[in-house]
């Protein structure tokens, strides 16, 4: 197996990648391809447009969500790094390689993914989960399937559930207590093939 | 002299790294609904079961974002529009889906594999459909000159069937027949499966069919008005295509007609990678004529026959045919089918669309095969909306939408994307 590194040389910062991220070189290499199969038009880099031509994406109710955690603000074009970095954080947990000189945290622990959670709920990014935040997700998870006041009903009880300094947002920490009890590892991870 | 390769290739597999295809699980609407009925649920711990009646809970997103970020590492529906891959390999680069370089030995059979192929197969077998396309041309039209019906109809017949024959040995198609039994009778529709456009010959190849498609220009419309000289084909212009009626009736009035060919149709519309079948297009399954269903499955190992339209022309495709192995492929013939009482087009179409798959060994999905240009509709994405609603907000506003997991619901994005063909 001494091989796999050596076909990483065509995947651009693949060796960063295998030491920054938990990936398998196979997976990385399998990544490539997905990657380079939704880039369509074989610039090197991705544009919301290419992700949404995934038909489950665009069923899902918060799709366009997602696109935008790989898109922040003011980024119209991910490479390949940014692809698999923002990925890593649903790798499991266990997957971790002890490695010497990992700085920080890495993607995919119970941290990392409740903060990629968070994200997809505070739009804005200013660190807090607005009424209006939470109403914009409930409202793109429940379509016109319920009426204006009962979305209100279910953020009013949700906040006061969670925001324990009643400052009527939900900071990353409120967030993280209210959801102590989910498995997040098991509810945020997925199973990446070889 | 395929055994000794199969043979070949195995003990090659056991040397080499084997990369394994594992399949997700099917993408079955019904199974991702059920999903999201029990998985929300688990999804917010013990505290919530003590609520009467279930409430928000910020863990809800998870399962949507899981699912949102599993579609976008590996999806149901956009592979099927690519080669499938292979457990081994079978010495073509092409199928080279995630082979690295193992060892010496291996490079010197691959080359070995590229003169064979390169220099004695392809021009073995262009010669030979060359040759097989004039002589359709030549005798087709010769035929069609004879003033005598019974004369030209036998003829035909004759014509066609060595016609294709010249054009399956230009392939090198191993093509096994089952349950010939069952073959297409005149005045029926015959309904299969598509994953290339040599189809058409490996079906014509064991029978006359009339055909039905787009008038072409150029070498394909001269062989197609060839063929009209001397058998009833339906072509079509471009204008046409887009009047379903027009097309409902030339189709009704060769069916009503028993001394006619039996019609093939591919009713998914577009070519599949063969593991799986897609979406029916309904407008054949409206003339309530018998149906003839045919299951083709093709063996990727020596060649893959898919047509990956967006990625190849027909030249190209043309050339990778014929210079893989083989196309090594089963045609199964089914019990003709009827439309029942009560049953409208997009559920007989279903039925017929499940008994293919079941006979093949592919996968059933609903998906448009349409998606392979468009995008999904909204009323799919209504759907999650609509069940996640029901898990939170509960039972009592959904009563009249009680049959919403069921198919009518799909049925209404079926007439959506069916619509035209």
């Amino acid at each position: 197996m001494g091989s796999n590194s050596s076909n990483m040389n065509h995947i651009p910062d693949g060796q960063q990648l295998l030491q920054d991220t938990g990936f398998s070189a196979a997976q990385i290499i399998r990544l490539y391809e997905r990657f380079e199969f939704l880039d369509k038009d074989n610039t090197g880099h991705l544009r919301p447009e290419d992700l949404e031509t995934v038909p489950d994406l665009d069923m899902n109710p918060i799709g366009a969500r997602i696109i935008g955690a790989f898109f922040p603000p003011g980024k119209e074009t991910l490479d390949f790094g940014s692809f698999v970095r923002i990925l890593a954080h649903f790798l499991p947990a266990d997957s971790n390689r002890t490695r010497a000189g990992a700085q920080q945290e890495p993607a995919n622990s119970t941290t990392g993914k409740l903060r990629f959670a968070f994200q997809l709920y505070d739009q804005d990014r200013d660190g807090k989960i607005s009424r209006d935040e939470l109403l914009q997700v409930l409202r793109s998870m429940l379509g016109l399937q319920v009426t204006e006041e009962q979305l209100q009903c279910i953020a009013e009880r949700a906040i006061q559930e969670a925001d324990a300094d009643k400052d009527d947002a939900i900071s990353f920490d409120e967030f993280r207590k209210s959801l102590e009890k989910v498995d997040i590892d098991h509810k945020m991870s997925i199973r990446f093939l070889r | 002299m395929l055994l000794w390769a199969t043979l070949r290739m195995e003990m090659e597999a056991k040397e080499k790294n084997q990369q394994l295809y594992k399949p997700y699980s099917s993408g079955n609407m019904l199974k991702c609904y059920q999903s999201l009925m029990l998985i929300i649920p688990e999804l917010r711990g013990s505290a919530s079961c003590l609520h009467s009646e279930p409430e928000f809970e910020m863990a809800d997103i998870f399962y949507f974002c899981r699912r949102g970020v599993e579609s976008i590492v590996d999806d149901e529906v956009t592979k099927r529009f690519s080669a499938q891959e292979l457990e081994t390999w079978n010495l073509l680069t092409r199928s080279h889906y995630n082979f690295r370089h193992i060892s010496l030995r291996l490079t010197v059979l691959w080359g070995l594999g590229v003169l064979i192929r390169y220099g004695i197969l392809l021009p073995l077998r262009v010669t030979l459909a060359a040759t097989g396309i004039s002589l359709i041309l030549v005798l087709t039209t010769l035929v069609g000159f004879l003033p005598s019906r019974e004369l030209r109809f036998f003829l035909t017949e004759k014509v066609h069937v060595m016609c294709y024959r010249i054009c399956v040995r230009s392939l090198t198609a191993m093509i096994t027949y089952h349950n010939r039994e069952n073959k297409p009778k005149n005045g029926g529709i015959c309904v299969a499966n598509h994953t290339t456009p040599i189809d058409v010959i490996i079906l014509a190849n064991d029978g006359c069919y009339s055909l039905i498609g787009q008038a072409h220009r150029g070498l394909l419309g001269m062989v197609q008005r060839a063929m009209v000289k001397s058998s009833p084909h339906i072509w079509f212009d471009r204008s046409e295509v887009k009047d379903r009626h027009l097309v409902a009736k030339r189709l009704s009035d060769h069916v009503a007609d028993k001394t006619k060919q039996p019609i093939l149709i591919f009713p998914e519309g577009t070519c599949i990678n063969n593991t799986s079948v897609m979406m029916f297009k309904k407008g054949s399954f409206e003339i309530g004529c018998t149906v003839y269903p045919v299951a083709i499955k093709y063996d990727p190992l020596f060649g893959d026959a898919f047509w990956n339209s967006s990625k190849f022309g027909m030249v190209n495709y043309l050339l990778r045919m014929m210079s893989s192995w083989a196309i090594v492929c089963s045609v199964w013939y089914l019990p003709p089918m009827n439309r029942e009482e009560g049953e409208d087009a997009v559920q007989f179409a279903n039925r017929v669309k499940a008994a293919i798959a079941a006979q093949g060994g592919l996968v059933d999905l609903i998906w448009d095969g349409g998606l392979k240009r468009a995008k999904v509709k909204d009323a799919f994405k209504e759907e999650q909306q609509k069940l996640y609603s029901k898990v939170l907000v509960g039972e009592q506003e959904q009563g009249d939408n009680k049959s919403s997991e069921e198919n009518p619901e799909e049925d209404k994005s079926y007439h959506g994307s069916a619509n035209g063909q």
